[in-house]
């Protein structure tokens, strides 16, 4: 009798579990057939008016019959949980084509990345990056650059004068004389001076009253024009590309002698002529030489030991050049929609 | 300098020279050819023809009827000059010719009357009318000499010559002149220079019965010479010398005045005319101006002169501006008889000073200014005196009236021969090197050591050993060279502490979502002055002439450069704006006419800082959002500790919006609002700003990171709510809590700020969380508790605050 009505819970409990819907299902199942007062552990009770010998084979099949509930439960619950994770997979499938969350971001200026460029390149050829006043002396802006007074070449940039010995700095080359006077004659003196200078030049496509200068200077004993063309090459070909060549074309600052300007073999059309190079093949990118003797004696260096070269660009020269920016203004417009476009520069 | 490739030829054999090929070869050598121009270029079917009858067009007043002989046929032309005549030599635009501007010419009739062609005034080829000589200015060009009916015009008006435009600078002023281009040329291709040799056909008087020269101010003229011509007839000057003139862009005026402006073209010396019966006297006195004196000079304008400048006079007024330009007193015209020919040589930076002050460039005075062949003086003087005997009928003096050094001494330069290769880092030979130099111009001496150069005078850009290194490198050429590196001593090289920070901090604005703008240093005087960070009430450094009112003054803070560029955005329909700039500053110093420079970050923040997205509402910049930013800041420089916010007034921020930022208790910045008024003024969205004494920021010592070992203990947090006077800032709770906390509290963060219900309306509630961490040992529930009622009796002492229930 026993033994029936415990087969016949068996068959009962499976036939619920079977039919189960919901993990919470599974635990009243659970509770209710293997809980201390579920109909098992009732049967169970009754064992004492069993027959002795009947006892442990009742009792056998009673823990045959929990753990066989047990199991299927369990078989069951791992099925449903299964099933469940993948109704919440589904449910929880998005569209991963729609953006994604922007972060707002900034950028650099593409001045600053042209300047940062060429700072990077120059300390990796040893030259140290240095800084200056841009209200200037007029003697460390002309006077010591072998540009005294009167010299026709201060015609060539007129300047914004604050008292008549006080002035914005027409170039960066002014550091190239308080360098020199710090190092008290004393090379090597290796440096590039990145900063703003100012012209009284009327405003327009080409011109700008304020703009950027890099200035280098390389003192030391032995110095060659030659060396000056080596480094001007590296600095060519790692702004505008391996495959450019330069010229240097005899020139005339009053800082520099000889004085040599520097052009680029076109990027556009490797040479052949184009609009970009006015059909010659080549672009105008700076001015250079080797440094004055004069400029080397007023700031405490003996010509007849140290030579030196010198060189000055214009960062947004070379950036509109590399662009094809057609306006100098967009620099100082500041305009979001230019700056955004420069971002990765 | 306009260089006629035709001229030229007179000096320097160009065969096998093509004016390109030449134009290249100068530029290479150091003086940039800016342009080439063919000013023939796309003219044809120009002829000469002759007028053979010239008979008034029936219908037409205005209008001619001309039969013109072309040499091969006669046809008939209407023509409409004033000038036009019968018998005249003139230029013919055939039918099919064309003539400037790429026009054609074609069989018309005009008023009934057939036209077989076009009779040519200059500028109808392309001439400039400026240059065109005014007695053809307003009708058709008429040859007057002998030239062949039927031939093409153009040869026989230099109209297939080549122009090359070079870019004269400071060191290739002795290029300024035929025969010095015509040196340069010849050392370029290594050939010949033809120079010209004067003959003078002196009378028996001497001029010096006639004049004398005083120099009153020699100190500025150190030459003064003077020839006398008499029996001058003045006319037009032979049609050569015009074309030559004309192609050089001096317009032709009579024989007298072409002939000096020829000469200074071909010698480089300015050379001056007076008409003698004019001048007034026989004496030449040149002194120092006076102060104040009047002269009306040539281009009829009254000039009033100043002791800098020199003049030339007749013993009591002015004639002429020394170097510059001659007055009208004693102006050369067509009945002057006798010539007195100046050719001097002036101090150059005098001569600059007057034409700059004047604001009167001349051929003249730009010579003068950038210097001019000392012993080239007198030939001109000679060259200009042979041309007037032949071109303008007149008798020359004999000798030169001349005061002070006609000549001076050929400079030398003595140099090593070694460094030349030193500076170049070439290895030329010795033999190369002279060569080179003697291609030049120059005489050399070989020693064993050294090198002994002898400079030609012209060459008076040419006066220490670096310059003949140039002149040797230059013809060589720079490209032939090697290219090096520096071999010197090896030096470290690094951005400074200062440099890497202030990248970083750029990083960090950009990271922030700022983009980097630069702004111009020079502004108004009113922006200058305003929303500066120290100075509340800054005088403005002003440029001595600004160009304009916009561009005048420094700016002493950036902001009101930034607030532009939001307008900029406003105006152009983008209202989210987020900018930083670093850049300096110049702040006024008392009693110093040189301002200080301070480097200073700004930022302005308008609008959203997120997009518009489909996953939720963007997000507006707000005052957070900004002190955020500034935060982030200091933490990245190591001085939060150090940095202060306080709640502070400000001249255009909005008063309760705004707080200075200070470091160690010094203001060294500020944040906030725009004031609303301010902001409605400028067309703007709420705005918010910042600005920083950087410079201060950055100089700070970085300090060391020094690791500190993760704990091995876990912490404990505590949560609290205080309810505190509306008015308490929050940063006086955190210093007491920090204070009282020490040193178990780790950190302390507020997560919460309510106003409202269960808070009565002078109050607030603020939520902290507070961590507490021993690294030694677990702290235990007790001592946890013990440290926060601490604190909490403290905020009750300090502010009367109380826990929220």
């Amino acid at each position: 009798m026993l033994k029936d009505k415990l087969l016949d819970l068996r068959e009962e409990a499976l036939k619920s579990i079977q039919s189960a819907d919901s993990v919470k299902n599974l635990r009243d199942i659970h509770v209710h057939y293997l809980g201390k007062k579920g109909p098992i552990t009732e049967v169970l009770k009754g064992m004492g008016k069993l027959a002795k010998e009947e006892r442990p084979v009742i009792g056998q099949l009673a823990n045959q019959i929990r753990e066989s509930i047990g199991t299927r439960i369990e078989d069951k619950k791992k099925t449903l949980e299964k099933k469940m994770l993948e109704e919440r997979i589904k449910s929880e499938a998005i569209d991963v084509t729609l953006p994604g969350r922007k972060r707002a971001m900034g950028g650099h200026h593409l001045l600053a990345s042209v300047i940062r460029d060429i700072e990077d390149l120059f300390i990796g050829l040893g030259f140290s990056v240095v800084e200056g006043p841009e209200v200037e002396e007029d003697y460390y802006n002309f006077e010591a650059l072998n540009l005294p007074k009167n010299h026709p070449a201060r015609d060539m940039q007129d300047s914004f004068y604050i008292t008549d010995e006080i002035l914005m700095r027409t170039h960066t080359s002014p550091m190239q004389a308080r360098t020199m006077e710090k190092h008290k004659g004393k090379g090597p003196v290796k440096i590039i001076c990145p900063g703003k200078v100012y012209r009284r030049d009327t405003d327009d496509a080409t011109h700008s009253h304020q703009f950027m200068q890099i200035e280098g200077l390389c003192v030391d004993k032995n110095v060659r024009l030659s060396d000056l063309k080596g480094v001007l090459t590296v600095f060519a070909k790692h702004v505008f590309g391996a495959e450019r060549e330069i010229r240097l074309r005899p020139s005339y600052f009053p800082f520099t002698e000889p004085s040599v300007e520097m052009d680029i073999s076109c990027f556009k059309c490797g040479g052949h002529g184009c609009s970009v190079c006015k059909g010659t093949g080549w672009i105008e990118i700076l001015g250079s030489g080797m440094v004055h003797p004069n400029v080397l004696r007023m700031s405490g260096f003996d010509p007849s030991v140290y030579t030196g070269f010198a060189f000055g660009m214009g960062p947004e020269r070379i950036a509109m050049l590399k662009y094809g920016i057609d306006d100098i203004r967009q620099f100082y417009n500041d305009d979001m929609r230019f700056l955004k476009q420069f971002k990765r520069a | 300098m306009l260089v006629s490739y035709k001229w030229l030829q007179d000096y320097v054999d160009l065969e096998g020279v093509s004016p390109d090929d030449l134009a290249d070869k100068i530029t290479n050598a150091g003086i940039e050819v800016e342009h080439v121009t063919y000013p023939g270029e796309g003219l044809k079917g120009l002829v000469i023809g002759q007028i053979e009858s010239c008979t008034s067009h029936p219908q037409a007043e205005k209008l001619r009827l001309c039969n013109v002989n072309l040499g091969s046929e006669t046809v008939q032309i209407v023509c409409g000059a004033p000038n036009v005549a019968a018998g005249q030599k003139v230029i013919v635009a055939t039918v099919g010719a064309r003539i400037g501007g790429n026009k054609k010419i074609k069989r018309a009739k005009l008023r009934g009357e057939e036209s077989n062609g076009m009779i040519c005034s200059l500028d109808e080829l392309g001439v400039k009318s400026d240059l065109v000589p005014k007695e053809y200015a307003d009708g058709i060009y008429v040859f007057d000499d002998d030239v062949p009916v039927g031939a093409d015009a153009l040869p026989y008006l230099n109209l297939d010559d080549v122009i090359l435009d070079l870019d004269i600078l400071i060191n290739s002023a002795h290029c300024m002149n035929m025969i010095g281009v015509a040196h340069e040329v010849a050392a370029i291709l290594d050939r010949p220079v033809r120079m010209p040799h004067p003959e003078v056909p002196e009378t028996d008087e001497a001029a010096a019965d006639r004049v004398n020269v005083t120099l009153a101010a020699a100190e500025k003229v150190p030459y003064y010479g003077a020839r006398m011509i008499e029996g001058i007839k003045v006319g037009p000057s032979p049609r050569w010398m015009q074309l030559r003139l004309m192609a050089a862009g001096i317009r032709p005026i009579s024989n007298v005045v072409d002939i000096a402006n020829y000469v200074m073209l071909e010698y480089g010396q300015p050379l001056h005319t007076f008409d003698f019966d004019a001048f007034g006297s026989n004496r030449v006195l040149v002194r120092t101006a006076r102060q104040g004196e009047n002269i009306q000079t040539l281009d009829g304008q009254e000039r009033t002169l100043s002791s800098e400048d020199i003049v030339i006079t007749n013993g009591r007024e002015p004639s002429a501006i020394a170097g510059v330009m001659g007055g009208t007193r004693s102006e050369v015209s067509g009945e002057t008889k006798k010539v007195l020919l100046e050719a001097a040589v002036f101090d150059p930076i005098s001569i600059r000073k007057t034409a700059q002050r004047l604001q009167l460039r001349t051929d003249a005075s730009s010579r003068y200014e950038k210097g001019l062949d000392r012993n080239r003086v007198s030939s001109a003087a000679d060259r200009a005196a042979e041309l007037m005997a032949r071109y303008a009928g007149g008798r020359i003096l004999k000798g030169i009236v001349e005061q002070g050094e006609r000549e001076v001494p050929e400079r030398v330069i003595t140099m090593p021969w070694r460094k030349i290769n030193q500076v170049l880092g070439a290895s030329l030979s010795q033999e190369d090197i002279k060569a080179t130099l003697e291609r030049l111009g120059f005489t050399v001496a070989a020693e064993e050591e050294t090198i002994r150069v002898t400079v030609p005078s012209r060459r008076f850009d040419v006066s220490i050993p670096e310059d003949l290194v140039e002149e040797v490198g230059r013809i060589y050429g720079y490209n032939n060279l090697p290219a090096t590196l520096p071999e010197g001593t090896s030096v470290h090289a690094a951005l400074t502490p200062y440099q890497k920070i202030r990248r970083r901090t750029e990083q960090l604005m950009e990271s922030a979502g700022l983009f980097q703008a630069y702004t111009y240093s020079l502004t108004t005087g009113e922006k200058a002055t305003a929303l500066t960070v120290k100075d509340s009430d800054p005088k403005p450094t002003k440029v001595v002439w600004p160009m304009s009112e916009e561009h005048a003054a420094l700016r002493q803070s950036i902001i009101p450069q930034l607030i532009d560029v939001v307008k900029y955005h406003m105006n152009r329909q983008m209202p989210d704006v987020r900018l930083y700039e670093i850049g300096k500053v110049f702040l006024t110093k008392e009693g110093c006419a040189r301002p200080e420079e301070e480097e200073h970050l700004a930022g302005v923040l308008t609008g959203r800082i997120s997009e518009r997205g489909w996953e939720g509402e963007p997000e507006a910049v707000d005052f957070f959002t900004v002190k955020g930013i500034l935060e982030e800041l200091s933490a990245s420089l190591a001085v939060a500790d150090r940095v202060a916010y306080t709640s502070a007034e400000r001249d255009g921020l909005q008063p309760g919006q705004t707080a200075d930022i200070l470091l160690d208790g010094e203001i060294i910045g500020y944040l906030g609002a725009l004031h609303p008024q301010l902001q409605k003024d400028a067309g703007l969205n709420k705005t918010y700003v910042f600005e920083v004494a950087i410079e201060s920021l950055l100089k700070q010592d970085q300090p060391d990171i020094t690791y500190r070992s993760l704990p091995r203990f876990p912490s404990t947090t505590r949560d609290m709510a205080l309810v505190v006077d509306r008015s308490l800032p929050a940063s006086d709770l955190y210093r007491v809590i920090r204070k009282t906390g020490a040193p178990l509290l780790d950190s302390v963060k507020l997560f919460d700020v309510y106003e409202g219900e269960h808070v009565s309306e002078n109050e607030k509630s603020l939520a902290f969380s507070l961590i507490y961490l021993d690294p030694e040992r677990t702290l235990t529930d007790d001592e946890v508790s013990a440290v926060h009622e601490r604190i909490i009796k403290a905020c009750k002492k300090q502010f009367g605050a109380r826990l929220r229930g």
